[in-house]
């Protein structure tokens, strides 16, 4: 089996796509005027802005209006859910809906509220984690200011019922804002027919740069500015604009959003073949709803092993992965979206989560299902763990 | 994280992996629900440790510290042994991360516990000897 590298790590970042980089170099060197200034070059930065603000609302089916940059997904779901949390607090609303397996820039936020006042619901998942609608209607009370539910997640590849969780929540007039960090460029986005209010996005991970976002906040929803200083960003957002890496997030969001429905259906099928492949391991599972899932998103979880050591030993077969193993988060817990699924803690430190794209070959993809056993009899038959689930004992 | 080479390639090629048949001490040290646990056999003829073999469940560095632990005490007295720390080890393998220093720890408690092990099949009891073996908790 000849060495390959294969980066499988697409959900973690994404290189910048030569269409991309070639949209971003002018406005390095030539054509890198400040877009507040009045002459021509300024002039010229300020219209490539609009027109990547144009490309960023079409690929989502927003109006140019209401996209403002950012600098990142953090930053946006961090001004959605504190800038909502404030503008409703004037009336009394000091009540927020999430749920268990949120990114962190969104539970970090939440319990950050939660210190300054604020109630919390945090609505559970489902074995698939999957949020049932019903428990969103359920919690919401008359002082709940915002609903926020990610739109897919980042380990397992859960998709939402957010078309339905979006029309609970007009219903009962109560703001909803989704983390659609991991969706955006992967699956079809219609921000006016779905009814979302506020929607937060990120460039690197449709290969844009890192330290570029933008937040969808639709038309009539008033948000305080976030930063405070010149008119940028209709005031909203102040500070110079990264004009680059605006340009760029306008050009990867309209290639990513094209041709979003037959990228999703080969990318499936690789996926699919992959995630068949790995469950003929003895001793796995697939972690993660099969159907309503990202179509890039593998995650299985792999008895017997510690992620971490998988991740390393896979890196020396040159793939690229990543797992919701304790030891690659830094803390003793593994990933709180496993444990939010009901995997027990010592098969929640075995997970491997591949994320894939249509580049991927179906040369890797052999590789992939030929390294992955191999490295995991190799850690296996050296793990106690494996040898007392062989001799039919457990470890409490 | 950082790695050193050392730790890579303690983790890539482990010294001193499987088990030991008819082992004199056996320790076991760890949980499965904290992600880390070591298993090492013994061999001890004399008071020397004439072979040394681990077993390990856990993280890259969980891994290279149970291979270098059994690297340092094989050919080594008992008491010598019982005087491996877990700063000799992350020192042999040229640092560890702090967030993986309790590998180090739990590498030097699986020699104490199989030396605790040889004792009690000896009929000796070993708190006096090796002292109470920790567990270490984060």
């Amino acid at each position: 089996m000849e060495r390959r590298f294969i980066y499988a790590d697409n959900a973690a970042t994404t290189a910048v796509s030569d269409e991309v980089l070639a949209a971003m170099m002018p406005h390095f060197q030539t054509a890198f005027g400040n877009a507040s200034s009045i002459y021509e070059m300024g002039r010229n930065a300020q219209r490539d802005i609009e027109l990547a603000r144009e490309k960023v609302a079409k690929a989502i089916g927003a109006d140019p209006i209401e996209i403002i940059f950012t600098s990142c997904g953090s930053e946006s779901d961090n001004w959605a859910i504190k800038g909502t949390a404030e503008q409703m607090a004037k009336k009394g609303k000091k009540h927020i809906i999430t749920s268990v397996i949120e990114h962190h820039a969104v539970l970090h936020t939440t319990e950050y509220l939660e210190k300054q006042g604020f109630e919390v619901t945090y609505i559970p998942v489902d074995d698939k984690g999957l949020i049932n609608p019903e428990d969103i209607r359920k919690a919401i009370r008359e002082d709940t200011a915002l609903v926020t539910i990610m739109y897919a997640n980042n380990e397992i590849g859960t998709i939402q019922p957010i078309d339905e969780i979006a029309a609970i929540c007009k219903e009962n007039n109560v703001l909803f804002h989704t983390d659609a960090v991991q969706a955006v460029g992967h699956v079809e986005i219609d921000v006016h027919k779905q009814g979302i209010d506020m929607l937060s996005l990120s460039g690197h991970k449709i290969h844009a740069q890192k330290g570029i976002g933008a937040l969808y906040i639709r038309k009539g929803v008033v948000l305080p500015n976030l930063i405070h200083g010149g008119g940028q960003e209709r005031r909203k957002r102040a500070g110079t604009e990264n004009v680059p890496a605006i340009v760029g997030l306008g050009a990867a969001m309209e290639i990513a959003c094209s041709n979003i429905n037959e990228k999703a259906a080969i990318v499936t099928e690789k996926r699919n073949r992959i995630i068949d492949g790995l469950l003929t391991i003895p001793y796995t599972r697939l972690n993660g709803d099969r159907e309503k899932r990202l179509p890039g998103n593998i995650n299985i979880s792999f008895e017997g092993i510690e992620g971490e050591s998988l991740l390393l030993m896979l890196d020396m077969f040159g793939i690229c992965a990543s797992s919701g193993s304790a030891c690659t988060s830094g803390s003793l817990d593994p990933s709180h979206v496993l444990l939010s699924i009901g995997l027990k803690h010592e098969i929640a430190h075995g997970s491997l989560r591949l994320s894939i794209e249509e580049n991927l070959t179906d040369e890797d993809v052999d590789y992939i299902l030929e390294t992955v056993p191999v490295v995991a009899e190799r850690l296996r038959a050296m793990s106690p763990v494996w040898e007392k689930m062989m001799k039919g004992e457990f470890y409490e | 994280m950082m790695y050193s080479e050392k730790v890579m390639d303690h983790f890539a090629n482990p010294r001193n992996v499987g088990e030991i048949e008819n082992a004199d001490g056996i320790g076991e040290i760890g949980n499965a629900k904290c992600g880390d646990i070591m298993k090492m056999y013994l061999k001890i003829d004399n008071g020397t440790i004439t072979d040394a073999k681990f077993k390990t469940f856990g993280c890259g560095a969980a891994i290279a510290t149970s291979s270098m632990a059994t690297e340092l005490i094989k050919g080594k007295t008992i008491d010598e042994a019982l005087k491996l720390t877990n700063d000799a080890v992350v020192e042999a393998l040229d640092g560890l991360p702090a967030v993986k220093v309790h590998c180090s720890v739990l590498a030097e408690q699986a020699v104490r516990s199989a030396l605790s092990d040889y004792y009690t099949r000896q009929g000796i009891d070993p708190l006096p000897i090796v002292g109470e073996i920790h567990m270490p908790e984060e």
